[in-house]
């Protein structure tokens, strides 16, 4: 069964605030090897993370 | 030689002050959490005892007098209409839930980070955020707490303090594509 991208965005964020169980990770893992548009974002929204502590430095 | 303390003290305020602007909207509120900051490390000098970095060390007592701000404040920052869920999102999505137009990959982000108009635009683009939103995710990123710290603080659920972070990422990226990586 696939996520549909939406519910993977949601995962890819709460993933930068908390563990995610295995099973997420795997479904994460199944998607991203299909999915380029979800892959993009994802590196996206951790990138964010990159950036903002570049801010204060 | 607490002469000396002082004044290396004194070299970190605009850092400091910087800092603390990130975090709190308000110049006034980020003076003082500085102000307050500094005459705590200055009456707790010893506890320093150059231990570690200066600036660390300075930096962690001006992050819990910024919490303290936070605290203090948050009865004033009620959330907008809907800044509690994550609903406006959607759009990026079909009714089957997958991307109606699937973004692209970023050229060069990490040349990005290098850039003070890249900083800039991210500046604006967090300063485009609901305050609550901006509040949430700056303390997340900026401030480094723990999502149960956040949700403390903010007298929210982890599920809000999760949605808030998600629309926070998702309007952020939606942002810099297009102010900067178009």
């Amino acid at each position: 069964m696939m996520l549909p991208c939406r519910e993977v965005m949601r995962k890819v964020s709460q993933g930068e605030d908390r563990s995610l169980a295995f099973g997420e990770r795997v479904a994460l893992r199944l998607h991203f090897a299909i999915c380029r548009g979800c892959r993009n974002a994802s590196a996206q929204l951790k990138f964010l993370r990159r950036a903002v502590r570049r801010l204060s430095e | 030689m607490a002469e000396d303390f002082k004044t290396q003290v004194e070299k970190l305020r605009p850092y400091l002050l910087r800092y603390a602007q990130l975090q709190l909207r308000s110049a006034e509120a980020a003076e003082d959490a500085v102000q307050e900051a500094l005459v705590a490390a200055l009456a707790g000098a010893s506890g320093f005892a150059g231990r570690s970095n200066l600036r660390t060390w300075l930096t962690g007592i001006l992050k819990h007098k910024i919490v303290d701000a936070i605290r203090k404040s948050s009865r004033e920052l009620q959330p907008l209409p809907g800044e509690d869920d994550a609903a406006e999102f959607d759009t990026l999505f079909d009714e089957r839930g997958h991307w109606s137009q699937a973004p692209d990959a970023w050229e060069h982000p990490e040349g990005a980070l290098e850039q003070k108009q890249f900083l800039a635009a991210l500046e604006k683009c967090l300063a485009g955020l609901p305050a609550r939103t901006a509040q949430a995710f700056m303390m997340r990123e900026h401030l480094g707490l723990e999502t149960a710290e956040i949700c403390k603080e903010l007298a929210i659920t982890s599920t809000h303090c999760w949605v808030m972070l998600y629309r926070a990422r998702m309007a952020l990226r939606l942002c810099l594509q297009e102010s900067w990586f178009k």
